[in-house]
């Protein structure tokens, strides 16, 4: 139970950044952006790719995550200069994503132009690094031991990577934070709320249409090569169905802790991609289901995320209307009372 | 400050729906001049408003704005020098974003976006100023998500963001004909107070007849996408509803009719 739980976590944090790419284009700038599907791959196939020919895990990173602004870029000129409908750019771009991350993949081999798994076992990442630090610390010792204590048995075997997947992820959300009370990200927003109204203020919304999304994918790109290199492979099926795993986390971290500012709302995702993790962890263990059925429970958590909160909200609009009205039958009541003894007051006084 | 040049627009051209929706308007605006423009349903209004702001280009014509032409030049660019504010509340804010986001907008509108913060301590303290002289209280509540402010408050921002960055055009679409008459009274001062504030070169479309009147130095009467009647100063204000009712019979040769009686007040 707790590994599963563990791991969940672990996952969750990674997807974190994915999905706040995804906050940025469905969210921020409305933008049912299916790019996704593709970038995350790309993101994942480049790291992969260019760490399997011994390039350092942050510069191999790095690339990825240009490239994946690159695609987001594109999909943002087919639909500003190209004029093809928002969820067509998306899939246009995905599509045409999958036989590019094949290409890219291919690079490692010369038996054939495509490939679509590379492994990375016996090879660095960006979490191995961070490991040789950590573990001179000697702080997996001391939290395995506390926890043992408690009676946890399968202990993980570094703590390592969820730190500094926490240290990057939050990173990246204050960056976000920031970034969206710029001027140019107050202009995003507003792109993505009313553009009629950014354009009569002198704001290019194509321009900030194209740059809002190659952040977005950046994102997710970036997200994709970490996920590789803490799977220890890049595959071209990761990134299937992608995009409901961001909306599943931006639409679940919003349903539990709202969306009042912009750093509760980004704050909200990242919790949101942690708990859908552990929620499909948890359903996994169920006997009869598979892991095959991985993106079936994902269709239902979403469901459940998008109806469950109109339910709640519509009781909860009730009892509070109920106690209201309560309230001032009450104070009604009482107002009667009080001139009725004043009446008499009045009376006795006489 | 703001000129047209022989413009003419026809949609839907060459096919039975055929409008012609401007026809050879010429009009010259000088610093300072405030234009109130009436005129039935269809007459042209919205459409040269449209060609001014650069939402619409022209099929024949020029426009010049402050000396330079802008026929050609896209909506965002020309923005930098146009404020308008719309009929609907709820096109001029953004309304997820709080009331100093949207001023913050606005501020930047003649600047360079970059990667400065949009709201800072600066800032703020003229948006609070510039927000006081509303009197709406809405200085208070800079932090409010726009979205909750009532119609006539969000016009009242629309018109202070439209104004305070001075505009070399001020563009006011009917933008009083949603509001109740009580909040449309005051939008109409409002305008009065920060188009004499800012010595603003305003264009101002209205239905309201006797608004037309009471507003601005200079009044046009648009027909048909053309411009039948100019009124200015000192004949402007000896003006009356029954004298502009009785010219304009007599230039169509027609009484306005049905759709014209949206004119009255």
């Amino acid at each position: 139970m707790f590994s599963a739980v563990f791991g969940s976590v672990e996952q969750g944090i990674i997807y974190a950044i994915m999905a706040l790419g995804v906050y940025l284009s469905f969210r921020v700038l409305d933008f049912p952006d299916l790019t996704v599907d593709g970038s995350f791959v790309t993101g994942a196939s480049v790291a992969a790719t260019m760490i399997f020919f011994g390039y350092n895990p942050l510069v191999a990173t790095i690339v990825a995550m240009a490239l994946g602004f690159v695609a987001g870029c594109i999909t943002g000129l087919l639909h500003t200069k190209g004029k093809i409908n928002a969820l067509l750019a998306g899939i246009l771009m995905m599509i045409a994503l999958y036989s590019i991350n094949l290409r890219i993949m291919g690079l490692t081999t010369d038996s054939s132009v495509g490939r679509p798994t590379i492994p990375l076992f016996n090879t660095e990442s960006l979490f191995s690094k961070f490991q040789v630090f950590w573990s001179t610390l000697g702080i997996d010792k001391t939290i395995n031991q506390f926890l043992s204590n408690l009676g946890i048995e399968y202990l993980p075997s570094t703590w390592g990577t969820l730190v500094i997947m926490i240290l990057i992820t939050l990173l990246i959300k204050f960056f976000v934070d920031g970034f969206l009370k710029t001027e140019v990200g107050l202009a995003i927003r507003a792109t993505g709320d009313n553009k009629k109204m950014i354009r009569s203020f002198s704001a290019n919304t194509d321009t900030l249409v194209i740059i809002g999304l190659g952040f977005s994918n950046a994102l997710v790109a970036f997200s994709g090569a970490l996920f590789a290199q803490y799977s220890k492979v890049a595959d071209i099926g990761m990134g299937i169905g992608m995009i409901i795993i961001g909306l599943a986390s931006v639409i679940i971290g919003e349903a539990i802790f709202g969306t009042k500012t912009i750093m509760r709302t980004t704050l909200a995702v990242i919790a949101g991609a942690i708990i859908y993790r552990i929620v499909l962890g948890l359903a996994l263990r169920i006997n009869i289901l598979d892991v095959g059925d991985t993106k079936f429970i994902t269709a239902v958590i979403v469901i459940c995320a998008l109806i469950l909160p109109q339910i709640l909200e519509k009781r909860r609009e009730k009892k509070r209307k109920s106690k209201r009205l309560m309230e001032r039958w009450a104070e009604k009541d009482l107002m009667l009372k009080k001139e009725a003894t004043g009446v008499a007051e009045a009376k006795t006084n006489q | 400050m703001l000129k047209l040049k022989q413009i003419n627009k026809i949609f839907n051209e060459a096919t039975p729906d055929e409008k012609i929706a401007l026809d050879e308007i010429n009009l010259h605006l000088k610093p300072g001049d405030f234009v109130t423009v009436i005129g039935s349903n269809g007459a042209g209004k919205s459409t040269m408003m449209n060609m001014i702001s650069g939402a619409l280009i022209p099929d024949f014509g020029n426009i010049e704005i402050a000396a330079k032409d802008v026929t050609r030049l896209p909506e965002y660019k020309r923005s930098s020098m146009i404020g308008r504010v719309f009929q609907d509340p709820m096109a001029g804010t953004a309304p997820a974003m709080t009331i100093e986001e949207n001023l913050a907008l606005a501020y930047s509108r003649n600047k360079k976006r970059g990667l400065r913060r949009g709201v800072d301590k600066k800032r703020r303290g003229i948006f609070q100023e510039s927000l006081e002289t509303l009197h709406l209280n809405l200085e208070n509540r800079l932090n409010a998500k726009v979205g909750m402010l009532s119609g006539g408050e969000r016009q009242a921002l629309s018109l202070l963001m439209a104004t305070f960055t001075q505009p070399a055009i001020l563009l006011l679409d009917e933008h009083t004909a949603a509001l109740d008459p009580a909040r449309a009274a005051l939008i109409t001062n409002l305008t009065k107070t920060l188009v004499a504030k800012n010595q603003l070169t305003t264009l101002m479309v209205t239905h309201n007849m006797q608004q037309a009147l009471d507003l601005g130095n200079r009044l046009i009467m648009m027909d048909k996408g053309q411009i039948i009647l100019e009124v200015e100063a000192e004949e402007k204000n000896n003006l009356t509803i029954e004298k502009l009712m009785a010219e304009f019979q007599r230039i169509r040769g027609e009484k306005l009719t049905s759709d014209a009686a949206l004119l009255t007040v």
